[in-house]
């Protein structure tokens, strides 16, 4: 980017930040303040928002995956199914398998039930990119199969019949009934989450200065470490400041032993279990985006499949590599849908293909390849949660809501090719 | 020249190639010493490119053998010719657009911490000292390549090759973006490498460029070699004889390709 004259330009370049990103950031206040005011101020509540991120969780998890896929010039048209038939088959393990082996109620067997899940997922989407990327058969077509084998094959585990309930811990995924971690350690989870932002910010300052390398300005530092810390806490601050209705509190206090005083019980849920899990799995892969060999390979493929490859690195194994790192995230959010329902449905993340696609797309992350960020793709989801949620509170009807979501997506990837062309 | 009774530095020989019936390369020997300059001559679509991407590990010919430092050599992908010490810098460049310019310099060979990640500022730290040397007008090493000049773009390229310890080098059309300071650089550049005992390959469709870097030319007509020559004993018309008529001159060697008359 050339010289920016503007002083908002400027300021931006000094801190190094995604335009793009602070964009997106400013569309999504946007849409809940104004469906805010169309709702009469019920959208911006501490239960709604807590709401909207826990039923985006799921998508969330996926569209960090599906960034990876993208920007490899892929496209996975079976994560949805492919989390139908993982969340079939950990539900039978749960209800019918499990019990036996393990004994019913064990304390891992939630955790068995979740690995499982993750490493068929594995197995599934490695499948999938060893026939894209050894056979030949473009990814478009192997996941439209995918789609429908795997949605096919969600029916046949139980016969179409659901299965429910599930194991009371593996049910905390979910983010229901207990599956949020309550004030103090949403508050403590918080201040980690900010001594991290500070330090990965000095030692990346310590890091240019022993090459002696341009460094920010300082007030630039302290502006982005301001941010960060803004968005955190602000977090940590709307989950905590969420609370359990007063006969949900009383039990609560009554099996924690926890006196209830006159005036009744003021009890914050704190962060939800799948929320944290969504921002872990979203740090972990922007972490292996930026920081590993893989990441750096990933986009590399990306931008030029014939240079990467000339450069040696094994673009085949890359893509099944992918391909079994997107089932395994599948995995993961097919626990999280299946935790939160309570039950293994053969129909469960019919369609989620597509709110993960658009995710990721309306994210920036571009078709062409080469190109995209897991935070966009995480915020993505939460725009078309937003605006899912913001249109159930104005009442629209289902198929409504489906066409203004289809409009908003084409509009995001028009907005943004009209950006990257103003920006080359 | 000394370096003649040595045991060359890379033999290729009868290597041929086709894609879909066109005989890309058909028959071609050639061969490098250490501290020679070999220019590969030829008109557009003569077979250059093609010939030296199979000692570079890109295309898996149909025929031919590559023997290096008198030793035969298996040469499948990319990865193999490094280990060999074959360094290429593609006509095409073959940088990723979208990755800056250390990025693309260490692709596949990324330095790591001690943890294991990307060690991205040792890699801008080397990547600075390189093209110091290279181009010392760089100074876009955040962006990604894409927003570079064609010039610019070359010389990250040029710089991924020398900067492994290259024993042989491949520039197929190395300064064709540059500019004449650029230019004049990277003659100085092939000469030094030259001294440290280094053979070079320098592909060219243009005779001026090459003739007087080269210590000998290799010319290519239609897949086929027409003839090599010492750039000592030839004159660059009868090179250029060679290139457009593929009539070979009496002191050139000829080749399957020669015009006889
Ligand atoms: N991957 C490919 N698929 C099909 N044909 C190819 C391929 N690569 C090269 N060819 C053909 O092989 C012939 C030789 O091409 P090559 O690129 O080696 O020429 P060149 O001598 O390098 O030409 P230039 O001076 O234009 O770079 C051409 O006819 C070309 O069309
Ligand atoms: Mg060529």
């Amino acid at each position: 980017m050339e010289q920016k004259t503007s002083r908002i330009g400027r300021f931006l370049n000094a801190l190094e930040l995604d335009v793009r990103l602070l964009g997106m950031v400013l569309a999504l206040l946007a849409i809940w303040v104004v469906f805010d005011v169309l709702s009469g101020g019920s959208f911006i509540t501490p239960r709604n928002l807590f709401n909207i991120s826990i039923q985006s969780a799921s998508v969330m998890v996926m569209a960090t995956g599906m960034v990876f896929v993208i920007v490899t010039r892929n496209i996975d048209l079976s994560v949805g199914s492919i989390l139908g038939f993982i969340g079939m088959l950990i539900g039978v393990m749960q209800v019918n398998l499990l019990p036996d082996l393990m004994g019913q109620g064990h304390i891992l067997l939630w955790l068995v039930a979740l690995l499982s899940g993750i490493v068929i997922g594995a197995l599934i989407g490695g499948l999938q990119g060893a026939i894209i990327a050894f056979l030949g058969v473009p990814a478009f077509i192997v996941t439209l199969g995918g789609l429908l084998v795997w949605r096919g094959a969600a029916w046949w585990v139980t016969s179409g019949q659901t299965v429910a309930p599930m194991d009371p811990t593996f049910r905390l995924i979910g983010g229901g009934n207990g599956g949020t971690i309550g004030y103090w350690p949403s508050l403590i989870v918080g201040i980690i989450c900010c001594v991290l932002i500070i330090v990965s910010l000095v030692t990346g300052r310590q890091q240019r200065k022993r090459f002696d390398f341009p460094l920010r300005p300082m007030w630039a530092e302290f502006v982005l470490a301001g941010l960060g810390i803004t968005i955190v806490m602000g977090i940590v601050g709307i989950a905590n400041s969420y609370y359990m209705p007063a006969r949900v509190a009383k039990r609560y206090a009554e099996a924690n032993g926890i006196a209830v005083p006159e005036e009744g019980l003021q009890i914050a849920y704190g962060l939800p279990i799948p929320v944290l899990i969504a921002i872990g799995v979203a740090i972990v892969m922007t972490f292996v985006a930026k920081r590993t060999r893989f990441g750096r390979y990933v986009f590399a493929q990306g931008g030029n499949p014939e240079a990467a490859e000339l450069s040696g690195i094994n673009t085949r194994m890359m893509t099944v590599a992918i391909f079994s790192v997107m089932g395994m995230l599948c995995g993961l959010a097919s626990a999280i849908s299946t935790a939160r329902l309570n039950a293994s449905t053969n129909a469960t993340g019919t369609l989620d293909e597509l709110l993960v696609i658009a995710a990721a797309v309306i994210g920036g992350t571009s078709l062409n390849g080469g190109v995209g960020t897991i935070v966009g793709a995480v915020l993505g989801a939460l725009v078309m949660q937003s605006l899912q949620s913001g249109m159930v509170l104005l009442g629209f009807d289902a198929p409504l809501q489906n066409m203004v979501v289809g409009v908003v997506l084409i509009l995001a990837v028009y907005i943004d090719i009209v950006y990257r062309r103003r920006a080359a | 020249m000394q370096t003649q009774q040595n045991v060359p530095l890379v033999e290729m020989r009868d290597m041929a190639i086709s894609f879909g019936g066109i005989h890309a390369v058909d028959g071609v020997d050639v061969d490098l010493y250490g501290g020679e300059v070999v220019a590969v001559l030829g008109h557009n679509g003569a077979g250059k490119s093609t010939l030296i991407k199979m000692l570079s590990g890109a295309y898996r010919g149909s025929r031919g053998d590559i023997k290096i430092h008198g030793e035969p050599a298996i040469i499948n992908t990319p990865h193999d010719a490094k280990r060999y010490g074959i360094e290429t810098i593609y006509q095409t460049l073959a940088l990723a657009d979208n990755i800056d310019a250390a990025g693309n310099l260490f692709l596949g060979r990324e330095l790591q911490t001690r943890w294991g990640t990307l060690d991205d500022v040792a890699m801008e730290a080397e990547t600075r000292k390189v093209m110091k040397r290279l181009n010392p007008n760089f100074t876009r090493f955040r962006e990604p390549v894409k927003a570079l000049s064609g010039g610019q773009r070359q010389s990250v390229a040029i710089a991924r090759a020398v900067h492994f310890n290259a024993k042989i080098l491949i520039m197929d059309e190395p300064t064709a973006a540059l500019g004449p300071q650029e230019t004049k650089q990277v003659s100085e550049l092939i000469l030094e490498l030259k001294k440290q005992g280094i053979g070079i390959f320098l592909i060219s469709h243009d005779i001026h460029d090459v003739f007087d870097l080269a210590d000998r030319v290799a010319v290519m007509k239609n897949g086929k070699l027409v003839g090599s020559a010492r750039t000592s004993e030839v004159t660059k018309d009868e090179v250029l004889g060679m290139i457009i008529l593929g009539k070979v001159p009496e002191n050139a060697i000829p080749g399957p390709g020669a015009e006889v008359d």
